[in-house]
């Protein structure tokens, strides 16, 4: 609880005595870089591998000739809207931009850097860390809606090369009743996640106390409760908004 | 000038400042020395706001600091320049972006002023041309020299220095103290040094103010070392034997 506190203390701390806009807008585009960019390798090859894989699986388990081979594509696209790219690729972002951000800030407090910036009158909460939340948020809903279009593309390449589905099967099952607000779901869920990883990550690196063991241990802390706060509000969500 | 009064500080119910009042004179270094472990960072971290004392008052001038609104401190420190024990360099920026950076967050300075500024700042310390290098390219010395520049280029008022020669050979450490000194008397600031080198008390230590076990022991002058009075202040003094020899003479 006392650890709870400090976390909704330190979020408060981003929003007050604030710098100027202009000092916070190169921070969030150097953030966007670092955050985006730096994350779309890894993020286009596991969600393209993560479309391919579900094709063959679901293909694979699918087998009764009463079952349309549209229906391969329908689950992939479902699974991947619904499920695979905000949360999977949520836990990836964890281990990437989360395990970053904590072990950046964490090597910039045992190295005083933080400490510098207070003396100076910054509030250093604010300047290291908004920027990064601003970042995440932008980037982040960005890297899902990727992550699905590589998916399905990656299922289409998977199916069709392997021969499980023929392309005019698999375009007919990905426009298959669609229901638009599966993408709203996804895009709602990839902000909280956005904002879970990005302020978990930095409160777990803010507050890094020791040395070097301390920092990787922080990094640690941090994805491994992103992952956990991913996959709570994952719930919660899925709860909330699909009754 | 800086007053402090009656700081008390403890960490789990350990005491580790009792009750330390004093005052840091303008145009001068006024060094806080005692053995490692006796409080002397966390009386300087507790001067500079990053530790809240459990009790007492800082003054800068006659305004109040430890019960001030949080406007009247940021307004403070930005007055405040300091010196870390490692530098606290900016790891991603280079030397000049480094020595910009209070200007480009606190001040709304144009671009070719900054680097004026920024480029007589570096020459004040003896980095010329060292404006593109990254932190991680300098020596330890260098990053000290850097963290000066950065200290004084927004004609800060308090200079801080924690443990200004912490890991520098001796020469370097000379020469980093021969800096403190001259700019305190150059832009007649208030500055504060925490060290345990003794090279550095006899060099700059115009003002000594020395702590044991979480108290103000002894204060004095350097001229006033050698007949202190004090055990405490004379075992940590004469602890190397070229200083018991000065004595014996």
């Amino acid at each position: 609880m006392e650890t709870l506190g400090k976390y909704f203390i330190f979020l408060s701390r981003l929003f007050v005595n604030r710098e100027t806009f202009g000092t916070y807008f190169k921070l969030v585009v150097d953030e966007c870089i670092t955050i985006g960019i730096n994350s779309l390798f890894l993020v286009s090859l596991v969600s393209f591998f993560m479309g391919a894989v579900t094709t063959i699986q679901t293909a694979y388990n699918l087998i009764s000739p009463l079952i349309p081979d549209y229906v391969i594509s329908l689950v992939v696209r479902d699974m991947t809207i619904l499920e695979l790219a905000p949360t999977i690729i949520g836990v990836i972002y964890a281990g990437k931009v989360g395990s970053s951000m904590a072990s950046g800030l964490g090597t910039m407090r045992i190295s005083e850097q933080i400490d510098a910036l207070e003396v100076m009158g910054i509030n250093s909460a604010s300047y290291l860390v908004l920027p990064k939340v601003i970042g995440s948020l932008l980037m982040y809903p960005l890297l899902v809606i990727l992550a699905g279009l590589l998916s399905m593309l990656g299922g289409y390449l998977a199916g069709t090369f392997t021969g499980v589905i023929s392309p005019t099967e698999y375009v007919y099952g990905i426009r298959f009743d669609f229901n638009e607000y599966m993408v709203t779901f996804a895009i709602i869920k990839s902000f909280v996640f956005a904002f879970l990883v990005a302020s978990i990550s930095a409160f777990k690196g803010y507050y890094t106390t020791g040395g070097a063991v301390e920092v990787g241990k922080a990094s640690t802390a941090a994805v491994t409760q992103s992952v956990i706060a991913i996959l709570t509000a994952d719930y919660l969500l899925a709860q909330l908004l699909l009754q | 000038m800086i007053k402090i009064e009656n700081i008390h500080k403890s960490f789990q119910g350990k005491p580790v400042l009792k009750g330390i009042s004093g005052v840091f004179e303008q145009g001068k270094p006024n060094l806080i020395i005692g053995a490692s472990g006796t409080g002397k960072s966390v009386l300087l971290k507790c001067i500079v706001g990053l530790i809240q004392p459990d009790e007492g008052h800082v003054f800068y001038g006659d305004k109040e600091f430890t019960k001030a609104n949080r406007d009247t401190k940021t307004e403070i420190r930005r007055e405040i320049g300091m010196l870390f024990q490692g530098g606290a360099l900016f790891d991603s920026k280079t030397v000049e972006q480094n020595v910009m950076f209070p200007l480009d967050v606190l001040t709304k300075m144009p671009q070719n002023e900054k680097i004026d500024r920024v480029n007589f700042c570096l020459e004040r310390v003896g980095l010329g041309g060292q404006n593109s290098k990254m932190p991680s390219e300098i020596s330890g010395g260098m990053q000290k020299r850097v963290g000066i520049a950065r200290a004084i280029v927004n004609s800060s008022q308090f200079l801080f220095c924690d443990e200004p020669n912490s890991g520098l050979d001796p020469q370097t450490s000379i020469l980093i103290d021969d800096l403190i000194l001259e700019i305190t008397e150059e832009y007649n600031i208030t500055t504060v040094v925490v060290s345990h080198d003794m090279n550095s008390v006899m060099g700059i230590g115009k003002r000594i103010m020395f702590l044991y076990q979480g108290l103000k022991c002894w204060e004095g002058t350097r001229d006033e070392i050698t007949d202190s009075g004090v055990k405490e202040f004379d075992d940590f003094v004469f602890a190397n034997k070229v200083m018991q020899k000065l004595r014996k003479k």
